[in-house]
């Protein structure tokens, strides 16, 4: 039970925890509702892809290229005559894949290096900090296109390469937060008590900086979607014919002339994707942190 | 003052050598051959040797790097391998046209997004309020290769308005910086909200209203000038963006900037012109980061620089 006085204590403090409170709160902001809704719907579509079209995402059928939405294809066909909905169901997977595993490497990476920089301070802080500037002379695409220019294609690579362009972020912000907490009197009697660092930090330090990293984390959906989807674009992401939202977009570019519909609805996709999670991230802020509700 | 300019030059000059450092090591210890991928899987083993001669990846690594330190140290990147020109000249031709957009969709970004905030924030938990707040959602998750696309389809095949590529004349302008400055908008806006917001709620901005000072004017000549500072970031780094290359921009349409160069080069397997590119990013972005800080002190005068 120590634990629950500790987490009151602390949500005085810094003002955000995840509590029982959380959900109901975050269910009565009519957006991080909408948020939420488009976060499930867009699971559905994932999960339920095989079920919810008889196409192939990635079958071609030159006889029905470049169709018109139509009773057959709601969305129409693309260039190589394959069912726009189908990849776009197919490739709901594809995005939340590449976005669920870059934000990992980006928290796998980043957390751990905010712990050590805010809670050892020092020469390693310095470092890890310096390095982190660096990262930060760049902005998340160009950093993310850098490495993939330099890693090569694929989608291993667009993981690893916009996942390590979210790292900054997240060690910045657990630093932050790790060192508001450090100086808390329950970590002081802690340390007074002899308990180990290592326990420390996993018992007391990091539970209670989790909060804004879960905001972080839902927002870095988003974000990683985006430049994901962006390499996609360019032709430096996932390779065809894998039905990815970017790179359908890319390819369906040079046909906005003769079937605008090719283009229109993979940026649709991508732009309601990325409007749920940033509803849903923004919802979830609002909720942990009572002191910023209804200002940003 | 001096002193802390000094400093910061300093700063400036240490980022960007281990920005071009990192590169350098990157680029040369990556799995494969650089001088085979420059040249291509067709090219004869021949080639390839001349290639790596040329390009001076014969020879030990640290011998190369002392090389590479000194040639930038008086300001030269390299040879590109594509076209032979010195890379300083490539970004140097493709410079004034990404400087021209930035410039220009920033612009428009602060003339839409500081006055759209503001409005926000007086009429704050209201109609206007969430009009603008959806209005920043959609700026800040729009995909802006999709937005460029549409913008096309409908102002260049579908009303023939303007051009849909290219940078000839003063209306190819417009579409790539309208697509630009939406993100940006959006950006200032959701900040200057916020910032003015804050403001809104001080002391003396009550003394003003009650003395009578009208509506507009204690909006705009009493609390603006402080709820500045945050905005006056968010409008440096995002012009320090733009001059980084608005990459996707430029590709949708084929604007010949820096951004364009950048994936023309990835494509064509130029690392010396990828290079040079990230150095003077990195360069750029930090000149306008020190920009902005000596822009605080000029807007408010209490800020003080240690």
């Amino acid at each position: 039970m120590a634990r629950a006085s500790v987490t009151r204590f602390d949500e005085v403090r810094a003002g955000v925890t995840v509590g029982a409170g959380t959900f109901k709160r975050l269910l009565r902001s009519p957006s991080a509702l909408v948020g939420l809704v488009i976060v499930v719907l867009l699971l559905a579509a994932a999960l339920l892809a095989p079920v919810l079209t008889d196409y192939d995402p990635v079958k071609q059928n030159l006889r029905e290229v470049l169709k018109a939405p139509s009773a057959a294809h709601p969305l129409g066909t693309d260039q190589l005559g394959r069912d726009i909905l189908a990849r776009l169901l197919f490739g709901a997977r594809l995005t939340l894949f590449i976005g669920a595993f870059a934000v990992s490497v980006g928290l796998a990476v980043g957390v751990p290096l905010g712990v050590i920089s805010g809670y050892y301070r020092g020469t390693l802080d310095f470092v890890i900090q310096r390095v982190m500037d660096l990262m930060l002379s760049f902005t998340t695409f160009l950093l993310a296109l850098t490495l993939v220019a330099l890693l090569g294609v694929g989608l291993t690579n667009v993981i690893v390469a916009v996942g390590i362009s979210t790292i900054p972020r997240f060690a910045r912000l657990v630093r932050s937060s790790v060192l508001s907490i450090r100086e808390v009197t329950y970590i002081e009697a802690s340390m007074a008590l002899g308990v180990p660092h290592r326990r420390v930090l996993w018992r007391h330090v990091l539970p209670n900086a989790l909060a804004p990293v879960i905001v972080q984390a839902t927002l870095s959906m988003g974000a990683t979607i985006l430049t994901a989807a962006g390499l996609g674009f360019l032709g430096l992401g996932v390779q065809p014919p894998t039905p990815e939202w970017g790179a359908m977009l890319g390819e369906g570019r040079n046909y906005i002339f003769s079937q605008p519909s090719v283009t229109t609805f993979p940026g649709l996709a991508i732009f309601l994707a990325v409007v749920g999670f940033n509803l849903l991230g923004d919802g979830l802020r609002d909720a942990l942190d009572p002191q910023l509700r209804g200002r940003r | 003052m001096t002193s802390y300019i000094i400093q910061r030059v300093i700063g400036v000059v240490v980022t960007v050598f281990f920005v071009a450092l990192t590169v350098f090591l990157l680029v040369r210890l990556l799995p494969g051959d650089p001088a085979r991928v420059i040249a291509g899987v067709l090219a004869s083993q021949q080639e390839v040797d001349r290639l790596r001669t040329r390009l001076g990846l014969d020879q030990p690594i640290l011998k190369q790097g002392v090389i590479f330190v000194s040639d930038l140290v008086q300001g030269d990147l390299g040879v590109s391998a594509r076209t032979s020109n010195a890379v300083t000249l490539e970004i140097g031709v493709r410079f004034p046209a990404t400087l021209k957009l930035a410039l220009v969709s920033t612009a428009l970004a602060v003339l839409i997004g500081i006055p759209l905030g503001a409005f926000a924030a007086v009429r704050a938990g209201r109609l206007p309020d969430l009009l603008v707040s959806t209005v920043v959602l959609f700026g800040i998750s729009m995909p802006v290769y999709w937005l460029g696309l549409m913008l096309i389809i409908l102002f260049s095949i579908r009303l023939r308005w303007l051009p849909a590529a290219g940078a000839d004349g003063v209306l190819a302008v417009i579409l790539p910086a309208v697509t630009l400055a939406f993100f940006s908008m959006a950006f200032v806006a959701r900040i200057t909200r916020s910032s003015m917001l804050e403001v809104l709620h001080q002391d003396y901005v009550r003394t003003a209203r009650s003395k009578g000072v009208s509506p507009p004017a204690v909006v705009w000549r009493h609390a603006m000038r402080n709820a500045l500072a945050p905005v006056i970031t968010v409008i440096g780094l995002q012009f320090g963006e733009l001059l980084g290359g608005a990459i996707l921009t430029e590709t949708v349409f084929a604007w010949p900037g820096l951004g364009r160069l950048l994936v023309d080069s990835i494509f064509a397997r130029d690392y010396p012109v990828v290079q040079g590119l990230v150095i003077v990013f990195a360069l750029l972005f930090a000149l306008v980061n020190l920009g902005i800080d000596l822009m605080y002190g000029v807007i408010d005068p209490r800020v003080k620089y240690g």
